[in-house]
């Protein structure tokens, strides 16, 4: 990913409405990030753009993802 | 240097339910608005709003504007302004009606009237028994209200410039407001927004806490820049904190926990609420438990490495019951403490919640200042409302679902009084020769500065002095060393430097010019906290304890009285009296504070 795209995905994932989103993406771009393949990465920056309240209770587990290019990105999300 | 100047009738700083209400009545009465955030509307904090806003609509049973401003005054520890509280009672039917009219989805009951619930410290009856008073959206209040009155705004064409933060105040020579100074994330561009009106609704600071349930954005943007403008602040010290937060995250553990049979232990694992409130031991009042915890804390009995904060422990509980009645708690200690809570306790912290303070302002949403023996004298051309401002309607402290209806009286009656003073189509007032100055300034040396202070490492210092000098509960020689570390903590904010110097999308940049404002907040919460000597609402001290004549700690006779801070003016305090008359009921007379 450039530069530029990581800084503005990176933004959208540090000042979010709900604090419960700003620890889960923050963590995740520190540590799990890196890691993903472009795919992957796309597939985060697709559910970083989701509102807050979906996205946490995905990632709280009070929802389930069904979308499979999405799903272990959410998988990934719960663990870390 | 050239800045490009972009010319609006009026501009809104934040994108907030303030912001968003505010715009509705500027662009709806035809003036050119823009509206600047840092984020997308939608993804302000309003967003974590879940239970509801308050209006004495009576849908469920009888209710009255005036024993919803009864209970207001009474939440403030009578330290809100009456003139204020009246005004903000009296305009809630209206502004939840025009919200429904904007597709607002209330819950609703069975004959399509907003359904109503009861919410702690709303009462009929001038305290009599709890009245059913808050309006919602299922647990998603500020979520809807953001769409609403976004929608609303795109139909009135207001103009949102998205990914933007603004830097600084641009006031003339004599004092006026002439627009603000704001950058574009996305290409490090600086530019002026000249307007005739500027409205702050720029929502609160409580970032500056270690501990704190507000998301990121939350860095006091408006205070920072109302401060740096001259402009004081009014009762910093107010913060309302909630018991129950996770260590080290903020997010909260609901009080259905300690309802449930959770228990708090000290580090020797002792239920040591047995020793502050006998009878109702974890279940005691927020304000007692947050206490205890907090002297447990201070008193060495902490946990952890720090001993910084007590457990929560839930491990007794069946995990079933757990599972069925406490849903999400399990998954947000997991996810933030790193603990099953059925198989370990929960780290927990008193942690901060809500700003009762900011910048001063009248119930028009008039920003006012003293000048001369004038206390209270309007800045010509602005405007704040919501979270960032001080109307003063509550005080010492805020009842449950008053924040949602602040922020959309003021959020209106500030767009109202701009539409107002703008009639007539007074010319825009000059710029000032310098008026982009003051931010280049900051922004160059940020830049250039080499072998400054790290900006997460002063973030850190400065959310840590404030949560052990100036946390929930409060101790005078504390307070003092908290004064000098806080101003300690300004010394390295003012010589930070930044790794990344490029023009384009340098959020480490933004973070840096966020802390800016950051300091100007905690500084002024210090300053104001440890001057207030007596106990009242949220701010409570060891030293101004319950005594007959100053029950609960108040003390009516000295300080009765709202702090005014001065950063420009080697951090001066001054007080204004708290206005007692209503506008146009009787006085809510002073009465010892008991629920």
């Amino acid at each position: 990913m450039l530069r530029e795209d990581y800084e503005r995905l990176r933004w959208r994932c540090i000042r979010r409405g709900l604090l419960e989103v700003d620890l889960a993406l923050t963590r995740f771009l520190d540590q799990g990030f890196a890691g993903l393949d472009d795919e992957e990465q796309q597939a985060f920056a697709e559910l970083a753009d989701m509102e807050d309240h979906d996205l946490w209770h995905l990632i709280s587990g009070q929802a389930e993802c069904d979308d499979p290019r999405l799903a272990p990105i959410v998988a990934m999300l719960r663990k870390s | 240097m050239s800045i490009p100047v972009l010319k609006f009738d009026a501009v809104i700083v934040g994108a907030g339910g303030a912001g968003l209400r505010s715009a509705i009545q500027l662009s709806e009465a035809g003036l050119k608005t823009a509206v600047l955030s840092k984020v997308f509307p939608t993804r302000s904090h309003t967003v974590a709003a879940q239970g509801g806003v308050a209006a004495s609509l009576g849908n469920s049973e009888e209710d009255h504007w005036h024993w919803h401003m009864y209970d207001t005054v009474k939440g403030s520890d009578w330290l809100g302004d009456q003139d204020a509280i009246e005004f903000m009672c009296r305009k809630a039917n209206e502004v939840v009606v025009e919200l429904e009219h904007y597709g607002m989805p209330f819950d609703r009951t069975d004959n399509g009237k907003i359904y109503q619930r009861p919410f702690g410290g709303h009462m009929s009856n001038f305290g009599e028994k709890p009245v059913r008073r808050s309006c919602a959206a299922a647990d998603r209040t500020g979520h809807a209200m953001l769409h609403a009155m976004y929608q609303r705004n795109v139909k009135a064409n207001t103009q949102f410039f998205v990914e933007w933060m603004a830097l600084d105040l641009i006031r003339d020579s004599e004092g006026a407001v002439v627009g603000v100074t704001a950058m574009e994330m996305e290409t490090g561009q600086v530019v002026i927004f000249h307007t005739r009106a500027t409205i702050f609704a720029t929502g609160g600071a409580g970032r500056i806490y270690y501990s704190s349930t507000n998301a990121f954005i939350n860095t006091g943007d408006g205070l920072g820049m109302a401060a740096r403008a001259g402009i004081p602040l009014e009762d910093m010290e107010f913060w309302q904190f909630h018991p129950t937060g996770v260590a080290g995250a903020g997010v909260l553990i609901t009080e259905g926990v300690r309802g449930e049979g959770g228990i708090l232990r000290n580090s020797s694992k002792e239920r040591f609420m047995e020793r502050y409130a006998p009878n109702a031991k974890d279940l005691a009042s927020r304000d007692v438990v947050s206490r205890a915890m907090a002297t447990e804390i201070k008193e060495g009995r902490g946990c952890g490495a720090g001993k910084d904060y007590v457990l929560l422990d839930i491990t007794h509980l069946d995990p079933a019951t757990i599972m069925k009645r406490l849903p999400g708690i399990r998954e947000i200690s997991i996810q933030f403490a790193g603990v099953d809570p059925i198989k370990e306790p929960i780290p927990v912290v008193p942690t901060c919640h809500y700003q009762m303070g900011g910048i001063p302002t009248n119930y028009s949403g008039r920003v006012v200042i003293p000048q001369g023996g004038d206390l209270a004298v309007p800045v010509p051309g602005f405007y704040a409302g919501g979270e960032c401002a001080c109307a003063s309607v509550h005080g010492a402290n805020r009842l449950g679902t008053n924040s949602l209806l602040d922020l959309l009286v003021f959020g209106k009656s500030a767009g109202d009084s701009a539409v107002e003073d703008l009639k007539g189509g007074s010319a825009h007032r000059d710029l000032p020769a310098d008026a982009a100055e003051k931010s280049l300034s900051r922004i160059n040396a940020l830049d250039n500065r080499k072998g400054g202070a790290n900006v997460h490492e002063t973030r850190l210092a400065m959310q840590r002095t404030m949560q052990d000098h100036a946390g929930v509960f409060r101790f005078g020689d504390m307070l003092k060393q908290g004064v000098s570390k806080i101003l300690e903590v300004e010394k390295a904010a003012r010589q930070m430097e930044i790794k990344d110097k490029s023009q384009v999308w340098n959020t480490a940049r933004v973070e840096a010019l966020e802390m800016e404002n950051l300091i100007e907040v905690a500084k002024a919460t210090m300053i104001s906290a440890e001057a207030r000597k007596e106990s009242r609402g949220s701010h409570v001290r060891d030293d101004a304890a319950d005594t007959p004549e100053f029950p609960n700690g108040r003390n009516d006779k000295e300080w009765l009285k709202h702090t005014l801070f001065f950063p420009q003016e080697g951090n001066k305090i001054t007080y204004k009296p708290v206005n007692m008359k209503p506008l146009s009921v009787e006085t809510i007379a002073l009465k010892t504070r008991s629920y």
